[in-house]
């Protein structure tokens, strides 16, 4: 069992962070029925735990994140952490002053247990063989590194997209063990629509022939192809039509056309560069995952006729829920949802609505509105 | 600073009511009534500006566009509805009276008094009245829907609204005599019949 080390990140322009690794050797049974015997996750955190553990922050992440949130490895490193802009000393969610903590998630592939980890039964990577988590496993795996930590409450936990899935549940499963969700660009539950996306994006990789069956790494293979389509159409449903208009419009790569299926307009040469970009730096398994996890999340599933308000009701958290006027992935209706089952419980809560053209995006933007909320709403978390 | 009608309305505010303040503007009012009725409080705000200083005072803000209905809210969920400076403000008037007597069973709204003496005047003169508590001129106003006291009274008999008390104010000051003449600024509490 690794030891648990608390390290306090230099308040300074270009943080410089570290990952962490704690090891968890009680078995997990996951809500599949699954059980994980021994797990690793991988996390990093940001600004000093206070003596009696009452300003701790967890960041849970969306699809395609993980533990780095905020600052930099090596001072020389040029992209720092996924919500840099947001985390960080003197910003929103200021580092002087709380203890940020930043993990990947079970199944994920930054150094977490997942489907490309080794299987220690086998000493092969687990592929196929690594169970489905949900968001209730992860929320009880973030338990578990809460408690190594010394975490009994958090003062806050935030997420965006898929991140604020992770927010509800734990206001759900934990109620004593969160005094403040923020809930950024989410949904209590997937639309049919948005299942319709991941599944496109799930056959995209499953259909790939160096897919074998999510055994690729015995195969020596990788589906990369699934990848990098199941990536470009996500960021199409990422992005809003107006902010993919501005940006790219019909602008032609060579100022004519070239008759052919090579690249002629800017948005197809963006779309294929994200998608590369993603297909080599996430693993194809993780991304299934993910989309699955996304999917299946639904804290009415138990008792949908009693509706997401009774679901809601164990929550003692107050609620800051932030949605963007653009984002018809996670769309403001959906956030209005989660608003109106907290307000019939007359549970806390505020509600506000970012305008913004960058869709579902706009949750990781440097918008001055959005951040001066996030900003004033922290001065009541420590408060 | 509070409000003159503020305090008035903190007055008939049970102690730990459930109050939702429609058009809370900067929360001020909410503020003042969970610190001295504890009262359990949200608002309703449109701008930016204002709920950003919502969320700076303290205090639940949902943003929403009141005239687009009161959907989020469920019926009977409050003790206490307020409008209070709004009312002038809103298109759908009768529509917004409707929805704050179904989701509480009593109301209170604030008003600038349009039948006040200074503004006839104005009007006399042959101007659109501007004083503090219509403080904007005719070309820039986000008043829609001036009234007069009596015209608001028409308005709840119409609507089957039964007022239960009435408050009026010049400069911070109870009118108490020829009100509709005498008063700048109208309070009123009222039930559903």
């Amino acid at each position: 069992m690794s030891r648990i080390t608390m390290q306090s990140a230099s308040s300074t322009q270009n943080m410089v962070v570290a990952a962490q690794t704690a090891h968890f050797d009680t078995p997990l049974t996951l809500k599949s029925g699954a059980v994980l015997d021994s797990y690793d996750l991988v996390y990093e955190t940001y600004g000093t735990l206070n003596a009696d553990a009452s300003n701790a922050i967890l960041v849970c992440h969306a699809l395609s994140g993980n533990h780095h949130v905020a600052g930099v490895y090596e001072a020389s490193d040029k992209k720092p952490g996924w919500w840099d802009n947001m985390v960080g000393a003197g910003k929103p969610i200021d580092t002087d002053r709380f203890f940020v903590i930043g993990l990947n998630n079970l199944g994920g592939c930054h150094g977490s247990t997942g489907p490309k980890s080794i299987n220690p039964a086998t000493g092969h990577a687990y592929g196929a063989a690594f169970p489905l988590v949900t968001v209730e496993d992860w929320v009880a795996s973030q338990a578990r590194l809460a408690d190594k930590l010394g975490i009994r409450q958090f003062a806050a936990i935030m997420g965006g997209s898929l991140g604020g899935m992770q927010v509800l549940h734990w206001s759900i499963a934990y109620p004593e063990r969160v005094r403040h969700c923020l809930v950024i660009a989410s949904a209590p539950k997937l639309t049919a629509q948005n299942i319709a996306f991941n599944d496109v994006a799930r056959q995209a990789i499953l259909t790939d022939p160096d897919f074998h069956g999510g055994d690729y790494y015995q195969h020596d293979t990788y589906p990369r192809r699934g990848l990098r389509l199941a990536r470009m159409l996500g960021h199409i449903t990422y992005l809003s039509d107006d902010v993919m208009g501005s940006k790219f419009g019909r602008i032609l790569r060579q100022g004519g056309f070239n008759y052919g299926y090579d690249v002629d307009f800017e948005i197809e040469s963006y779309l294929r560069y994200q998608g590369d970009k993603f297909a080599d730096s996430f693993d194809a398994n993780t991304y299934l995952l993910m989309t699955k996890a996304l999917d299946y999340f639904d804290p009415t599933h138990t008792a949908p006729e009693a509706g997401l308000s009774a679901a809601l009701a164990p929550a003692q958290a107050a609620f800051l829920v932030i949605s963007f006027t653009t984002d018809w992935r996670f769309a403001p209706e959906r956030s209005r949802e989660i608003v109106k089952a907290l307000l019939d419980n007359g549970q806390q809560v505020s509600y506000a609505e970012i305008v913004s053209k960058h869709g579902h995006d706009a949750f990781l933007m440097p918008d001055a509105h959005y951040h001066a909320l996030v900003r004033a709403y922290m001065e009541r978390v420590s408060g | 600073m509070i409000r003159q009608d503020f305090k008035t309305i903190a007055d008939w505010v049970p102690v730990r009511a459930k109050v939702l303040d429609l058009g809370c503007g900067d929360g001020k009012l909410l503020k003042h009534l969970q610190d001295t009725k504890q009262a359990h409080a949200y608002g309703v705000e449109l701008s930016d500006a204002n709920v950003l200083a919502c969320v700076q005072n303290g205090v639940n803000v949902i943003q929403r566009d009141l005239e687009a209905g009161l959907s989020e809210f469920a019926n009977d969920s409050f003790d206490y509805v307020v409008l209070s400076q709004t009312l002038q403000a809103m298109h759908h008037t009768e529509a917004i009276l409707r929805e704050m007597l179904r989701v509480a069973h009593a109301g209170i709204v604030t008003f600038p008094n349009f039948g006040y003496w200074k503004n006839r005047l104005q009007v006399i003169r042959g101007h659109m009245p501007v004083s503090t508590d219509i403080p904007y001129q005719w070309y820039d106003t986000p008043n829609v829907h001036l009234c007069t006291m009596h015209d608001f009274e028409a308005l709840c008999a119409k609507l089957d609204i039964r007022i239960c008390e009435r408050v009026v104010m010049t400069a911070g000051k109870r009118v108490h005599f020829m009100q509709n003449l005498a008063g700048s600024l109208a309070v009123y509490r009222f039930e559903r019949n």
